[in-house]
């Protein structure tokens, strides 16, 4: 069997927090990843599940355990990795196609060749004609799609995402859910998921880890045999789906409440 | 509650105003209003000038306060006949060439320093008592101390011109790149950024509406350095000629002055206010912005 393409070994995160004392954010957290494996990771609001993210994009080393991309550890950013933030983190200062033009071109190809690459890939997002826009005449919708753009335009093999669509209303997060479907389909990049909102996890994903309240830790791992392609809408009124989610929510309930608790002692 | 058939059919609803009447009536009313603002504004002056001419005519003493009809006068022979120390353009002209170049030099070393202090703490850390010293220190003064370093000409301007722009760009410059979003930082790096990359890409497009906006209160000072220095010790230039004004007690030469170098302020505004305009291109309309265009 080929060995997983990221691989998290008793992966710790500790921060200090600021008043003297030390956060610990991700605690033992031991997951894999294969090839093309589509992984979402859900956990109550605030647990950990970003800094799970930036363990493997190299952003932030760990405090302790291991962090293994292509069977190497991380030590810096390594090579396609495709990182979507939760808050837009498109250029304001550039236009549409600039923007997607940028990862090819700080990567070093030429101008007309980045600006081809960045056309073919907003076409296939659905901004076609929208190229000269600038971020603030487009909806939040739109954004998403340039940020979507802007991370596949360097052909990704691990795509991070960081609650990509939770500013979202309803109906465009939907809409958002199937494209990324059908874009990654294609692509045959392993995607980790984070989202807070179980019904997408279930939706997109081959595989649902679910994280402890902070620190987080590997609480649940539950296989989705959903066939694919899926169509998100139609999905969640299946049997099979509604099955998947009570099971699931099953394991989250405890987690949430257990946050919420510690959220309320905090007010308190 | 059910969907009844209105009892007056849609045929006879009357239409009181078509979309062409709401479109010629906020034209007008658009028209209206940009025509009253500008009466005003003339008012003003006319009432201010009127009253300032009436007082020197009658009331007070024009040797000592001028009054308009003498300024234009001056102005007028300035312009026809030339100053004492030759023509007007080219006092106007020493000037804002030495404004200019010490606002180039100044803002381009404002920028690099403030960009490089802003991204590093530590550097930030150590240097801020002294900058926050070197910003306390009345600069202006220096302009005594050049004219004995560089002599009469062109240089002690643009040295004095040089620590009045620096600082200004310098600490919005440095705020600027502080406050970049850490968010697009990062992205970058994921989309392969190196540091120079992130820097021209990220740090200093998003610098960009700090320095602007400090551009504008930099070139007044730069005209303010230009001026003061000439007047400490200069052969020629517009702050020469107010401080000769000033030796032979004419007013309104120095009220002249004051005029002429105002409207190259203006002037120099509306040119960075254009340039602004094109390099912020991407950003949304503000109304705050919009009302200063006006101005």
């Amino acid at each position: 069997m080929a060995p997983p393409l990221i691989e998290l070994v008793g992966a710790t995160k500790r921060f200090p927090n600021g008043s003297g004392a030390v956060h610990t954010a991700v605690r033992d957290l031991s997951m894999s990843v294969d090839p093309g494996q589509f992984v979402a990771v859900v956990g109550p609001t605030g647990c950990g599940k970003s800094t799970t993210l930036s363990l493997v994009s190299g952003l932030q080393p760990a405090s302790a355990g291991r962090v293994l991309v292509h069977g190497t550890d991380v030590q810096s950013i390594p090579d396609g990795v495709g990182y979507m933030f939760q808050t837009d983190a498109v250029m304001p200062w550039r236009s549409v196609l600039e923007n997607v033009a940028s990862g090819p071109r700080f990567r070093g190809a030429g101008k007309a060749q980045a600006r081809a690459k960045a056309a073919d890939w907003i076409e296939r997002v659905g901004l076609a004609g929208f190229e000269k826009y600038y971020p603030h005449q487009l909806s939040g919708g739109m954004r998403k799609r340039v940020a979507l753009a802007q991370t596949l335009v360097t052909d990704p093999k691990i795509l991070l995402m960081d609650e990509p669509f939770s500013a979202l209303d309803v109906q465009t997060r939907a809409l958002m859910q199937d494209e990324l479907l059908r874009l990654w389909s294609g692509s045959g990049a392993a995607v980790i998921f984070v989202t807070h909102d179980l019904d997408e996890a279930i939706a997109l994903a081959d595989k649902v880890v679910v994280l402890t309240t902070s620190p987080a830790t590997v609480k649940d791992v539950f296989d989705i045999p959903l066939q694919r392609p899926r169509k998100v809408e139609e999905l969640r009124l299946t049997e099979e789906f509604r099955a998947l989610y009570s099971n699931i929510w099953e394991s989250l309930r405890g987690e949430v409440d257990k946050a919420r608790q510690k959220g309320a002692s905090n007010v308190a | 509650m059910s969907l009844e058939t209105p009892a007056v059919s849609s045929a006879s609803v009357p239409v009181l105003e078509t979309e062409q009447d709401v479109l010629a009536k906020a034209k007008r009313n658009a028209g209206r209003h940009k025509r009253n603002v500008w009466l005003l504004r003339l008012a003003i002056v006319v009432a201010w000038l009127g009253s300032w001419e009436l007082a020197g005519r009658y009331w007070i003493d024009p040797f000592f306060y001028s009054m308009p009809s003498k300024i234009w006068q001056r102005l007028t022979e300035w312009f026809t006949g030339g100053t004492d120390f030759g023509s007007i353009w080219y006092q106007i002209l020493v000037t804002v060439e030495e404004a200019f170049i010490g606002f180039v030099i100044g803002a381009i070393a404002g920028v690099i320093c403030g960009v490089v202090l802003g991204r590093s703490s530590y550097l930030s850390e150590v240097l801020a008592p002294f900058i926050k010293a070197a910003n306390a220190m009345p600069r202006i003064v220096l302009a005594a101390l050049f004219v004995i370093w560089f002599g009469l000409g062109l240089s002690s301007k643009i040295a004095t011109v040089f620590v009045l722009v620096f600082f200004a760009v310098f600490f919005n410059a440095f705020t600027g790149a502080r406050e970049v979003d850490r968010n697009l930082i990062d992205n970058a790096r994921i989309l392969g950024a190196t540091r120079w990359q992130v820097l021209r890409s990220i740090v200093l497009p998003s610098a960009t509406s700090w320095i602007l906006s400090s551009l504008h209160v930099a070139f007044g000072f730069a005209l303010i350095g230009a001026v003061v220095g000439e007047y400490t010790g200069a052969k020629a230039g517009m702050g020469f000629l107010i401080s000769n004004a000033q030796g032979t007690f004419d007013t309104a030469g120095v009220y002249a002055g004051m005029l002429i170098i105002m409207v190259v302020a203006l002037f120099a505004e509306w040119l960075i206010g254009g340039a602004e305009r094109r390099l912020l291109r991407w950003r949304p309309q503000m109304s705050a912005d919009d009302g200063r265009r006006d101005i």
